[in-house]
């Protein structure tokens, strides 16, 4: 199907109907990972190391196998010692030994909270007597929770096999430092000694976690035969089959993951914590195991994203053109390699046009859990540097903050530092409308301030699968093998209605298994609505080339000299012969007389996603005896090619908007002296709450992606790599200080007043 | 140890279970009752997704033991809607597309409830600071605000 120019031609796309699924979620019967139970199933749990850094010398389990009702009892001994080896399947780097050792620890704890072992008891309280009856014996290592002291010379390291990649000469000696990245274009030097003005700084951020609020959880059930069934909350189910059939040696044919609803993921849920040890549990016990997180072992084992150093400098000539834009990031991966150090390089100057651009990234392991993928993956720690630099040097140029990104605004055509050249896209137009919205002229007040940022991300394809099926009566299926994390089965049954012309509300959408529907990567990326919405556009287009074919027989007419043409099959022409409209209804009774079932299923890997972009606008006021920063307005401009449901795309665009309003003002991992998490909790890790906040006013601009029938770009990652820049633009804007340290939270903001830097 | 025998109404029907002193009222609603409309997100108080009305008063299940529960009416979100009719607060989250994962939804719904009931025309700002103990990570609060604003508004017949 080529691309739809012409908006008025779409019936359903842009409309706003109630969601398929959401009737369940509001009556409380939709069924979340913790929601499902199994006959005869134990309950599992996990023995966690309270150390931060420990050799572990011994796990005598004895006496919890001996206590009544406990079933099981799993080590690092019960699963494989794979071999390192990269991983496809997640949405960032993934290597399955540091998967498989991350789970369940083998020889050293790195983290405080690292699986060391794991139960399976007839009864939860059974089950927590039992880890308390597990005896470790651990020696205490020195441990680093710093990233850059996890970088200097002397510092504890966490794996003696690890050397730096990509450096020349390559290193002698082990060390923290897992990788070094490198971008460049241009010359660094000549756009150094050709700029007029430089600002430069050095920023920190704090590690943050994706804090849904679905703790992790699932059941296994495996079966003597080793044909296995998991159920539970993920961000993809074939994920979750690969990395669990890796790390317990299965064929990937006997291990079935259903999906849950997913009660939010962010990123969070790309990878495994608990399916495996629930796997292992119920393969040792003969019983289905049903394992779920506390909220405390969610913040202590599963996520978070890096924190980081981001050097920057920047030079322009005075009329604003950029003549050089340098970084140096430096990520804390958590225990195992893998932040997103690389995508952050990428991003750090993607919004604009530049001729001179050097970027420099390291990926260092310390003793903090494994990050996982947060939401634009890096993007926003490198445009809280890069935007706050930008906001310096329109000061210092005294030039309108949008002005300056406009002189040096990202198009078609322009040549990314990491390699690619951008195709269209949207950057200009979300400038522009930034700049004429009525908040960028609203007046301020005293102590009050404004900050624009803005953003970009990549937006993915790859692979998906999806199929639709006419029904006896007319109504139609769609099945795909995406977790709907915000969404999504409406924009498919959206795409399906649209091309078969039906209402939507006869089109009704659900998440297969993995034994139910083709291969699909997993729910990241912002891909979902493009690739796995194409694959279900294709499907339903072959869907009408059968209904065309059925209607033609009926008709005793050529297929050719059939048309679809809203929801009927309607002869071609006067040529055609003359007969009343078939509706898909009528079609679909006689499909049995005239071939059988009428249905298809497509599988593809979706090239072309269009990158996208954002400008945040954000007021503050600040109380300068407390340091409390009141978010007065907030209006956040993204390019979303063209909105499915433009009430979901508003929706992704205001939560990640207050995902990074918490970053900016108060998100932040805090340890104690030994390594260990101080504030595991809600009360002490404080997400932004309803009270926090003013309305979000979301602006869809539409610049479409050619190369999606409907013009889609990915919209759900964009909205959280300006604000944390935009936060801290605006409180420069109240106070005169610029902020370099993230969060901007109370103490820091007031240490700040007193002492007039940041 | 020996259990618990508790007699309570749930959503205006007679409802009994048998429960260990440490059981939280949310876990046996939720493995007793197999009411899992109300969910655990912090097991602490913070998130407000077990929110659940006692006597007309909200509270956060995972907070109240069990045994607690014993003669006292609950209301869960499971009794929210009459039959087939949604509440009107159902309909608007619905409208404004007021959810995304739906996991916060539940509890969302009965304080907006438990809001509603007490104060029929809230402001903005005093739905936010009532609804400010329900952690949504989703949306940014905006259209939960709106559909709790315009369910409001339906209510009082405007």
């Amino acid at each position: 199907m080529t691309f739809i120019g012409n908006k008025s031609d779409l019936k359903v796309v842009g409309t706003r109907p109630v969601r398929p699924d959401g009737v369940e979620k509001v009556t409380g019967r939709a069924a979340f990972g913790a929601d499902m139970a199994m006959p005869g199933m134990l309950v599992g749990k996990i023995k966690r190391s309270p150390h931060a850094h420990a050799r572990i010398l011994s796990i005598d389990t004895d006496k919890a196998l001996a206590l009544p009702g406990v079933k099981a009892v799993v080590t690092a001994t019960d699963f494989p010692d794979i071999a390192s080896e990269e991983a496809f399947v997640g949405e960032g780097p993934m290597n399955f030994r540091d998967l498989s050792r991350n789970c369940m620890a083998r020889d050293k704890a790195l983290y405080e909270g690292h699986a060391v072992a794991a139960v399976a008891a007839t009864s939860s309280a059974i089950a927590d007597a039992a880890l308390d009856l597990i005896e470790v014996h651990y020696e205490v290592l020195p441990h680093v929770i710093d990233v850059e002291a996890a970088m200097a010379p002397g510092a504890p390291l966490l794996h003696d096999d690890l050397f730096t990649q990509n450096t020349e000469p390559a290193p002698a000696k082990p060390s923290n430092i897992a990788k070094r990245v490198h971008f460049r274009l241009g010359d660094i030097a000549a756009g150094f000694r050709e700029a007029e003005v430089v600002v430069d700084g050095r920023f920190t951020t704090q590690p943050v976690h994706q804090a849904y609020i679905e703790p992790h959880a699932c059941i296994a059930s495996v079966g003597a035969d080793g044909q296995s069934q998991l159920w539970g909350s993920s961000q993809g189910q074939f994920m979750v089959r690969a990395y669990c059939a890796k790390l317990l040696g299965m064929e990937i044919s006997n291990l079935r993951v259903i999906p849950a609803e997913i009660g939010g993921g962010f990123g969070g849920k790309t990878v495994v914590y608990l399916e495996p040890l629930a796997l292992a549990l119920s393969r040792k016990s003969g019983r289905p195991v049903k394992m779920v997180m506390t909220r405390e072992e969610v913040f202590r084992a599963s996520g978070p994203t890096s924190g980081g150093v981001v050097e920057v400098k920047i030079g322009a000539r005075k009329d604003g053109t950029i003549t050089a834009a340098q970084a140096v990031l430096k990520f804390q991966a958590g225990a195992f390699p893998g932040s997103p150090v690389q995508p952050a390089c990428m991003c750090a100057f993607a919004t604009y046009d530049l001729k001179n651009v050097d970027v420099t990234g390291y990926d260092v392991v310390s003793n903090r859990p494994k990050v996982a993928a947060y939401r634009a993956p890096g993007a926003p720690i490198a445009a809280f540097a890069v935007e706050s630099a930008m906001d310096d040097l329109a000061r210092k140029l005294g030039m309108d903050p949008i002005a300056l990104r406009e002189k040096n605004a990202a198009k078609a055509g322009t040549k990314t530092a990491y390699g690619p050249v951008f195709p269209e896209i949207g950057y200009q137009q979300t400038l522009a409308a930034a700049r004429n919205h009525p908040h960028y002229k609203a007046p301020l007040g005293p102590n009050q301030g404004r900050g624009v940022a803005t953003g970009f991300w990549f937006n993915i394809g790859g692979e998906s699968s999806a199929a639709v099926y006419v029904n006896e009566d007319g109504s139609v299926n769609v099945v795909s093998g995406s977790p709907d994390i915000g969404g999504s089965r409406a924009s498919m049954a959206m795409m399906a209605a649209e091309v078969l012309g039906i209402p939507v509300e006869h089109v009704r959408p659900i998440v297969a298994d993995t034994a139910s529907v083709g291969f699909t990567h997993m729910t990241g990326g912002s891909r979902v609505t493009y690739a796995t919405g194409m694959a279900t556009v294709q499907a339903a287009e072959k869907v009408v080339e059968q209904l065309k074919q059925r209607a033609a027989m009926i008709w005793d007419i050529p297929p050719d000299a059939v048309e679809w043409k809203d929801g009927e099959a309607v002869p071609a022409g006067a040529n055609a012969g003359g007969f009343d409209p078939l509706p898909l209804a009528a079609i679909a009774l006689k499909a049995g007389k005239t071939g059988g079932p009428i249905g298809a299923e497509v599988s593809l890997n979706a090239q072309g996603a269009g990158p996208g972009f954002g400008a945040h606008i954000c007021d503050v006021e600040v109380d300068r005896e407390t340091g409390y920063v009141k978010i007065l307005r907030y209006t956040a401009v993204q390019d979303v090619g063209r909105a499915i449901h433009p009430g979901y795309v508003e929706g992704q665009i205001q939560g990640g908007a207050t995902q990074g309003i918490g970053w900016a003002l108060n998100e932040e991992y805090v340890y104690d002296a030994k390594g260990r998490m101080d504030n595991a909790g809600f009360l002490d890790y404080r997400v932004p709450v309803a009270s926090d906040l003013p309305m979000i006013d979301a602006v869809l601009v539409e610049v479409p992606n050619t190369r999606h029938p409907f013009g889609v770009r990915g919209v759900g990652e964009v909205p959280i790599v300006p604000p944390t820049a935009a936060v801290g633009n605006a409180i420069r804007d109240a106070l005169g200080i610029r902020m370099h340290h993230l969060p901007m939270s109370p103490p820091k903001v007031r240490a700040a007043v007193d002492t007039g830097s940041g | 140890m020996s259990k618990h025998h508790v007699t309570t109404t749930v959503n205006g029907e007679p409802a009994e279970f048998l429960c260990e002193p440490h059981h939280s009222l949310l876990d046996a609603l939720r493995d007793e009752l197999k009411l899992t409309g109300s969910k655990e997100g912090c097991g602490s108080g913070d998130c407000g997704a077990c929110s659940v009305i006692v006597d007309g008063r909200l509270v956060c299940s995972c907070l109240m033991l069990a045994v607690e529960a014993d003669g006292h009416a609950i209301e869960t979100i499971e009794g929210l809607a009459q039959g087939e009719v949604l509440h009107p607060l159902q309909r608007k989250f619905l409208e404004h597309a007021a959810l995304q994962c739906g996991f916060c939804t539940p509890g969302l719904l009965v304080a907006a409830k438990a809001l509603l009931d007490r104060n029929p025309d809230p402001t903005e700002t005093e739905a936010r600071y009532w609804l400010a103990g329900n952690l949504c990570r989703c949306t940014g609060y905006d259209k939960v605000i709106r559909a709790v604003l315009d369910a409001a508004a339906e209510m009082r017949g405007e």
